[in-house]
C-alpha cells in the first residue's frame, strides 16, 4: 500500500530509470590527464554497447577554456551512433550551437547555475545574463528541431555562496524549462547535499517544473550521492546522471571525488528491480578501459569489488 | 527480483536521534592488514571517546590464535579511559572469552551469529544451532552478572558462499538471539551486496519478530550501497547504526575492496538531515586521521577526503 504524506510523494519507486552518462564529457573534462581522441571515441562506443541510452559526448566550448574538449568535432564525427541512443553535447552559446550542429549533433545541453557567484566565476556573467544567452540557443535549437537539455548547478550548495535557496533553484529551473529545455538536470555540484536538502529542493522545483522533466546529477564528494539519488527516486525522479568509473574529480576540493559512478548507481537500481537497459558487465569493461587509458584507479566501488573477488 | 518495486515504506518521519555504534577499534582494526601497537589502539579509543560516540567496540576476547590483532585485549580494555558517556562492548565468542573479558573489566559484551549455515561453519566452525547453544551459555551468565549482551547476525543480506539469504532465516536467527537475552541485535550486510530493496524486505521480516528499537544495521560499503541502505533502514524505523572511523576494515571476501562504512560519512548524512547523534564530526575526522597515519594508509571516508582537500 502507498501512504501519502502531504510533504513528499508516495514512496513507490519508478519501474524504469533513464541513466544519462556524462563520463565522456563531464568526466573527462574534469580529469587531470587529457586523453587522445581515439580513446574518447572508443569509450563512447563501448558505452553505447553497454546499453546506455544517453551519452554526453563532448562540449562545444572554446578550447581556450576547455582544452580537454578541443577535439569536439573529431569525436562527434568519429563515434558510432547506435540507433536509439542520444549523444547530447554542451553548447554554451550560439557559436557553440552552430558548430555542434555542423558537426552532426542532434541534441544539445546548456548549463545554468542557481548561484550568482558561481555563475560569475564559472562563466563570467550573472545568472540572468546567462539565461538570456541560452534563450538565443534554445530559439535556434527549436527552429532546427534540436532538443535541448538544461543543467542547473549548485542546487544543494555553492563553493562560494554556501547555502543556496531552493526557490532560487526552482526559478532557474523554471526559466530553462519555459525557454524550451525538455529536461532539467539538477546538479549537486560540490556534493554537499544530503537527503533532507534534496527533498526540500525537489519539492520547490517540482512546484514549477513537472517531475518527469527533472533529473538529478549528484556528486559523491561527501559520499552522499546514492542516498540522495534514492530520495530523489522516492520523490518521483526517474532520470539520473552519472559517470562511468566515477570519472571527473571535484574542481573545488583537490583530489576529492566528484561524479557518482554509473556502475554503483546501476547496481543499486538493478538491486531494486528497476530497469535501466544497462548491461553492468559491459559498463564495467568501459570503465576498466578508460581507467587504464587514464592510468588511474576506478572510483566505482562495484568495479573495485567485482575485480577483487 | 521486483520485490522492491513495492518499495512502500510507511510514512515514517526520520528518527530525531540515531545511536552510533563505533566498531573501528575492533571490527575495523581486526580487518586491516597492518597491525597496530597497543598504545595506538588505546589512543584511538580515547580519541573516539572524546567525540561523543555513545558506544565504542573496544576489542575482542577471541583466542589470539585466531585473531592475533586482538591479542592485547586485556591490556587495551584496562588502559583505555572510559568516558561516562560511552559504553565499551567487547566480543566474547564463548564462555572462556566471556570470563576473560569480565576479569579484564568488561561491562558489556557481544556475540556473533550468522544467518548463513555455510558462513557459520567456515567462520566459527560450527552450525548456527550449535553457535546458539554456545551463546546461550554466555548470555545466561552475563545476565546473572548484569552485563548487557549485544547480538550480531552476519550475512543478513547475502553470504559469500551461499549467495542470497532468505529474510525468514535472518528473522529466525535474530529472534533467537533476542529471546536468549540480547538487548539489541545488529544486522550485518557482511559482504555489502545489499541494496535498499533487499534491506527493506529483510527488515520487514525481522521486525515482525523483534521490535525496531532492539535492532541496528551494520552496513558494508563494498559496493557503495551503505548510505542508501542505512537511509532505508532509518525510513523503516531503525535508529541505531554501526560504522567504522575512516572506514577501517576491508572486506576479507574481496581482496582490497572496502568493508565497513565510514563513521564520518554516516554522520555527515545524519547531521545534514537534522538527525542528532551527539557526536562531533570534526573530532571523528581527527581520530580517523590519527589511525590512518598509524596504519600508513589513506582514509576510506569521502567526507574526510573532501575536508582535507578543500581550499
Amino acid at each position: 500500500h502507498n501512504v501519502q504524506d502531504g510533504a513528499s510523494a508516495g514512496k513507490t519507486l519508478p519501474e524504469r530509470v533513464k541513466i544519462v552518462e556524462v563520463g565522456p564529457r563531464d568526466g573527462l573534462q574534469n580529469e587531470k590527464t587529457v586523453v587522445p581522441s581515439e580513446v574518447k571515441i572508443h569509450l563512447i562506443d563501448m558505452l553505447s554497447e553497454a546499453g546506455l541510452s544517453v551519452i554526453e559526448a563532448t562540449s562545444f566550448v572554446s578550447p581556450k577554456w576547455v582544452p580537454q574538449m578541443a577535439d569536439q568535432v573529431e569525436v562527434m564525427m568519429g563515434i558510432h551512433r547506435r540507433p536509439g541512443v542520444s549523444y547530447p553535447v554542451l553548447t554554451p552559446n550560439l557559436k557553440g550551437f552552430l558548430a555542434a550542429v555542423n558537426a552532426g549533433a542532434a541534441e544539445v545541453a546548456i548549463f545554468g547555475a542557481a548561484s550568482e557567484l558561481f555563475s560569475k566565476k564559472n562563466i563570467n556573467c550573472s545568472v540572468d545574463e546567462s539565461l538570456q544567452r541560452f534563450e538565443v540557443v534554445t530559439k535556434a535549437a527549436k527552429e532546427a528541431g534540436v532538443p535541448v537539455r538544461g543543467y542547473v548547478s549548485c542546487v544543494l550548495g555553492c563553493p562560494y555562496e554556501g547555502k543556496v535557496s531552493p526557490d532560487k533553484v526552482a526559478q532557474v529551473a523554471k526559466r530553462l524549462y519555459s525557454m524550451g529545455c525538455y529536461e532539467i538536470s539538477l546538479g549537486d555540484t560540490i556534493g554537499v547535499g544530503t537527503p533532507g536538502g534534496m527533498t526540500e529542493m525537489l519539492q520547490a522545483v517540482s512546484r514549477e517544473v513537472p517531475v518527469n522533466a527533472l533529473a538529478v546529477h549528484c556528486h559523491d564528494t561527501y559520499g552522499q550521492a546514492l542516498a540522495n539519488i534514492l530520495i530523489a527516486l522516492q520523490m518521483g525522479i526517474s532520470v539520473v546522471d552519472s559517470s562511468v568509473a566515477g570519472l571527473g574529480g571535484c574542481p573545488y576540493a583537490q583530489g576529492a571525488s566528484g561524479n557518482v559512478a554509473t556502475e554503483d548507481v546501476v547496481y543499486m537500481l538493478h538491486g531494486l528491480g528497476i530497469q535501466t537497459g544497462v548491461d553492468l558487465p559491459k559498463l564495467m569493461d568501459a570503465g576498466a578501459f578508460i581507467c587504464c587509458s587514464l592510468n588511474k584507479k576506478t572510483s566505482s566501488k562495484v568495479a573495485q569489488a567485482t575485480c577483487k573477488l | 527480483e521486483n520485490s522492491a518495486l513495492e518499495f512502500c515504506t510507511l510514512t515514517r518521519e526520520f528518527p530525531e536521534y540515531v545511536k552510533m555504534i563505533e566498531v573501528g577499534p575492533r571490527d575495523g582494526l581486526q580487518n586491516e592488514k597492518e597491525m597496530v601497537p597497543t598504545r595506538v589502539k588505546i589512543q584511538l579509543i580515547n580519541m573516539l571517546s572524546e567525540t561523543g560516540l555513545p558506544v565504542i567496540e573496544a576489542t575482542s576476547f577471541v583466542s589470539s590464535k585466531w585473531v592475533p590483532q586482538m591479542a592485547d585485549h586485556t591490556e587495551v580494555l584496562q588502559a583505555i579511559h572510559r568516558s561516562s558517556h560511552a559504553r565499551y562492548p567487547v566480543l566474547t565468542p564463548n564462555m572462556h572469552g566471556f570470563q576473560d573479558a569480565v576479569a579484564a573489566g568488561a561491562t558489556e559484551v557481544a556475540v556473533f551469529g550468522s544467518a548463513s549455515e555455510t558462513f557459520s561453519q567456515k567462520n566459527i566452525n560450527c552450525s548456527i544451532d550449535d553457535s546458539m547453544l554456545r551463546f546461550e551459555e554466555v548470555i545466561c551468565t552475563a545476565k546473572q552478572q548484569q552485563i548487557p549482551v549485544r547480538g550480531y547476525v552476519s550475512c543478513a543480506l547475502g553470504c559469500p558462499y551461499e549467495g542470497p539469504i532468505e529474510p525468514t532465516k535472518v528473522a529466525e536467527v535474530v529472534k533467537r538471539l533476542y529471546e536468549l537475552g540480547c538487548y539489541e541485535v545488529s544486522l550485518g550486510d557482511t559482504i555489502g551486496v545489499g541494496t535498499p530493496g533487499s534491506m527493506a524486505k529483510m527488515l520487514q521480516y525481522v521486525m515482525k519478530e523483534v521490535p525496531s528499537s532492539a535492532l541496528a544495521v551494520h552496513c558494508h560499503d563494498t559496493y557503495g550501497q551503505a548510505l542508501a541502505n542505512i537511509l532505508t533502514a532509518l525510513q523503516m524505523g531503525i535508529c541505531a547504526v554501526d560504522s567504522s572511523v575512516a572506514g577501517l576494515g576491508g572486506c576479507p571476501y574481496a581482496q582490497g575492496a572496502s568493508g565497513n562504512v565510514s563513521t564520518e560519512d554516516v554522520l555527515y548524512m545524519l547531521h545534514g538531515m537534522g538527525i542528532k547523534t551527539g557526536v562531533d564530526l570534526s573530532k571523528v575526522i581527527e581520530a580517523g586521521d590519527f589511525i590512518c597515519k598509524a596504519l600508513n594508509r589513506k582514509t576510506n571516508s569521502k567526507v574526510a577526503q573532501a575536508r582535507s582537500k578543500s581550499s
